[in-house]
């Protein structure tokens, strides 16, 4: 059946199995990659992607339910790859491996749209759900931080 | 001399790769805008556009290689950062040495990449003097190209390639002085960071090719298990399912071979992942069918507990003290758990050959894995690297890599083979379980005499031989033989351990439990003897020397390095003990129920000492609120990478304290996903992780793993500090603290 949705601003018409999660309908049949696998139980946030705006664990998420939905994905976050959150993540070369990034990220815009200016509290409880096995956790704090304006 | 000539199968590789790939040119791949080009070595190719294509031998898993190693042989060679273009190298001997393991890659590399660089500099310089008619001596190389002082001239790299293009090329070169440095030493960014913000970074598990199938494999739960018989209609009958295929056999000693089971072949991942959910199969859980790891504990304890083979000895460790203290210290099973979990892609073609993208570590042995299960020759091999979404060891080992190779051929059309979580946490390369025993005697001023050692895991070595029992080779090499204590009576023992699972190596591999133990009994030694634990760690390191384990009859071979070059020098040890705790502010008075605690431990020629501050809270769960770390590495090349493998070494080895351990029952792993085998989240991070290089001018140790075993026992210690209870076991979860 055919699942049709705005993905990265595009109208798309994906013809896959309603329950196949959204992960494996962006990756395989729609052929975007740069939103990852990692668990496949929403336990590691690294295929986090935007649905009409809100980050959700796309493993889990069955295509239907992004039929009509705005899908952003790492890809569409911006063209040039300038997104605040983006840059700060380069300045601080919060990156190790860089897998779990694209989760990281979408992650942390989805923060900044919510709470412009958060706290290290507010970090903490939302980006918990992003796990990076490299450890950059205390980069990523400190680029949102950036990201949000506060260059200290 | 050798001659030199285009880089025609570098330049072959890369356009494959191109087509295949979908790549990004700002992850890999040279943009063909040059007409010619000139190779001086493998590492090296200089084209007629200026441009500089250096080749990384060596896999990305996010310790910064593809930055560090271009930082090296640009610096030699004079280059300008902005004119070079990193390639990833194919998996091919003519480039040396390529397994990314044992934290080698500068520390093995360094002189080469030196050399790799200082050849082809001095290859620009003969190619100016021959255009111009004067001297070599009289040119030199800055700024990516070649100035004659006399007559003012100059020719960029590009406008040099054309006379450069098969002339003799010297093996070696003079290296440049340290304080010339342009690149090395210097904090640089990431060369692929636009990538990794942009989702365009190419990992194993994102090859796609034309017509590819996406293979799920279901595995026998028990090591070494078979399959006795199985359906597979329902799982044909899932939309989508193309082939469903039983593997061959497990092998033992396993190896590197692919593990047997039933694969599921899809023209998608759900597909093939729903298709493997729908088989019944029945298993003959084979010889380790009754491994148990609560029994198996016993057993290794009770084997730590008694006298072992002897591996080091001096004096008399059985002499008769005032006093005497011992410990038993218990480490269980890891699994690396890189967020990618394995994932390789084949293609057998109509002539036989084989290419494969792969996330690997070890792109050579991959080949010769891949030719060896063919049945072809390697040579009719390409290994491509891709990036790696972590590796931490797993990736070391080519088993994924088989299946795919061995996929494509049975289907005749590409397959990609992506693990799952649950596959990645219950049939991997599994890091030791260990047992270890502790037995210091003291006399009446508190001196430590005495330092009796047994340590017990099943080997590695397991793998690769049958009936291999215990510890032995270079398992001893670390974090045991090289023990830094001032004891005059010392012996070390190892003792028997049988494998029932595959064992591996995950990143700083025996030097996790080592440090663990060792760092933990010497504060437990501190506060035995009412010695300030930071004091009395100085005090067991003892005065500045070199040890040299030899002279305890013990057979160590320093990560493949003289002593001369690198010795195990207590002095550096001591420093970074002595530094760390100047971070931390060691001694001051601290917040109620806090306590700091500190550990020391040389591993990968390197040093690095770390102090954790912990707390309990009102539930009885532990917070690590900072660590501070200091590394001698001697040599570094890229400050901010080495901060950044520090940083991530104090995570990691929170995890391993804090949540790390694999079970099993009835042969077969319990765990499977992040919720029962956690890691450290955002949430239980510390508030900062402070990290330090020492200043040194000694040839470069490791970085990637060493900032790993003293972190465990670091936090172990501050918790004692905090709350007077010891902790002999990890992790601390099983003792209500998580």
């Amino acid at each position: 059946m055919a699942i049709k949705f705005e993905l990265n601003g595009e109208s798309v018409n994906l013809d896959v199995d309603p329950a196949m999660p959204l992960l494996w309908a962006i990756r395989d049949v729609a052929g975007l990659t740069g939103t990852k696998f990692g668990c496949g139980k929403a336990l590691c946030g690294s295929c986090t992607v935007h649905i009409n705006g809100q980050p959700m664990r796309s493993c889990v998420v069955p295509a239907s339910v992004a039929e009509d939905a705005k899908v952003t994905t790492i890809e569409g976050l911006t063209e040039d790859g300038n997104h605040p959150v983006q840059v700060a993540w380069r300045e601080l070369n919060v990156a190790q491996c860089g897998y779990c990034q694209s989760g990281q990220i979408m992650s942390a815009v989805a923060l900044l749209e919510r709470t412009p200016n958060p706290s290290d509290a507010d970090i903490d409880e939302a980006m918990s759900g992003n796990i990076c096995r490299c450890g950059t956790y205390t980069r990523i704090r400190k680029a949102i931080h950036r990201a949000a304006g506060d260059k200290s | 001399m050798k001659r030199t000539g285009h880089a025609g199968g570098g330049l072959v590789f890369a356009l494959t790769f191109a087509s295949a790939c979908q790549p990004d040119e700002m992850a890999v791949g040279p943009a063909a805008k040059a007409t010619a080009s000139v190779a001086p070595n493998v590492y090296v190719n200089i084209r007629n556009d200026g441009i500089v294509e250096i080749y990384c031998h060596r896999s990305e898993m996010g310790q910064g290689i593809r930055t560090s190693l271009p930082q090296v042989i640009a610096d030699e060679l004079e280059a300008d950062w902005d004119k070079i273009e990193v390639i990833q190298a194919i998996g091919h001997e003519k480039y040396g040495d390529q397994n990314t393991d044992g934290s080698t890659s500068i520390r093995n590399h360094f002189d080469l990449l030196r050399n790799a660089g200082a050849t082809a500099r001095d290859m620009m310089i003969a190619a100016a003097a021959e255009m111009w008619a004067v001297p070599a001596d009289e040119c030199v190389a800055r700024g990516h190209a070649v100035h004659h002082e006399g007559s003012g001239k100059s020719a960029g790299y590009g406008e040099l390639v054309e006379t450069a293009d098969g002339m003799p090329q010297p093996e070696s070169a003079t290296f440049k002085a340290r304080e010339d440095y342009r690149y090395i030493g210097k904090p640089m960014d990431t060369i692929d960071g636009l990538a990794f913000t942009t989702g365009r970074a190419m990992y194993g598990t994102d090859t796609v090719l034309p017509n590819m199938l996406y293979a799920s494999i279901e595995r026998c739960p028990a090591f070494g298990g078979t399959v006795t018989s199985f359906d597979d209609a329902a799982a044909r009958a899932v939309a989508g399912v193309v082939d469903v295929i039983r593997m061959p056999e497990p092998t033992s000693p396993p190896l590197f071979n692919i593990q047997g089971g039933i694969a599921v072949l899809g023209s998608n991942t759900w597909s093939s992942t729903e298709g493997r959910k729908a088989l019944e199969i029945e298993w003959d859980r084979g010889v380790n069918a009754e491994h148990e790891s609560k029994a198996y504990r016993e057993g290794l304890v009770a084997s730590a507990s008694a006298p072992g083979t002897t591996v080091l000895a001096r004096g008399d460790a059985d002499t008769e003290t005032h006093s005497q203290f011992e410990a038993v210290y218990y480490t269980p099973y890891l699994a690396q758990a890189p967020m990618e979990p394995p994932a390789a892609t084949a293609v057998v073609n109509d002539d036989g050959s084989c290419e494969v993208w792969a996330s690997t570590q070890d792109p050579q042995t991959a080949r010769a894995t891949v030719a060896a299960t063919l049945g072809i020759d390697k040579e009719q091999v390409t290994m491509n690297v891709t990036l790696l979404g972590g590796g931490f060891g797993r990736k070391s080992k080519p088993d994924f890599i088989a299946e795919a190779a061995w996929l494509a051929r049975e289907t005749g059309r590409p397959v990609k083979v992506a693990w799952s979580r649950e596959d990645d946490i219950r049939h991997g390369y599994f890091h030791s379980v260990s047992a270890q025993y502790y037995r210091a005697g003291m006399d009446a001023d508190g001196t430590t005499q005495s330092w009796l050692q047994r340590s017990s895991f099943p080997s590695i070595f397991s793998t690769f031989a049958p009936d291999v029992n215990g510890p032995s080779g270079f398992e001893l090499d670390l974090g045991l033989l090289d023990a830094p204590w001032n004891v005059p009576n010392m012996r070390i023992e190892t003792c028997e351990a049988k494998a029932h699972l595959r064992i591996g190596w995950l990143r700083s591999v025996c030097n996790v439990f080592h440090a663990f133990g060792s760092c933990s009994f010497v504060d437990e030694l501190a506060h035995a003897k009412g010695k300030d634990p930071k004091e009395h760690l100085l005090e067991m390191i003892g005065p500045a020397r070199n040890i040299d384990p030899a002279d305890a009859d013990a057979k160590y071979t320093n990560y493949g390095h003289e002593l001369a070059k690198h010795p195990v020098a207590t002095g550096r040890l001591s420093a970074v003990a002595e530094k760390v705790a100047d971070m931390a502010e060691w001694g001051r008075e601290l917040p109620d129920g806090h306590g700091l605690g500190i550990a020391a431990h040389r591993s990968f020629l390197s040093y690095v000492a770390t102090v954790a501050e912990v707390s309990v809270d009102e539930q009885g769960k532990l917070i690590v609120h900072e660590l501070w770390i200091a590394i001698d590495a001697g040599t570094v090349v890229n400050p901010d990478r080495v901060h950044s493998q520090l940083e991530g070494a104090g995570i990691f080895g929170m995890s391993l304290a804090l949540h790390g351990e694999l079970t099993t029952k009835n042969g077969a792993v319990v765990e499977g996903n992040f919720d029962s085998y956690p890691m450290v989240r955002m949430s239980e991070a510390p508030a900062e992780i402070h990290t330090h290089i020492m200043e040194s001018d000694a040839p470069p140790g490791g970085v990637g793993e060493p900032g790993v075993p003293p972190v465990a026992p670091a936090i172990v210690n501050a918790y004692f500090a905090a709350s007077g209870k010891r902790l002999r076991e990890l992790p601390l979860r099983n003792a209500g603290l998580t």
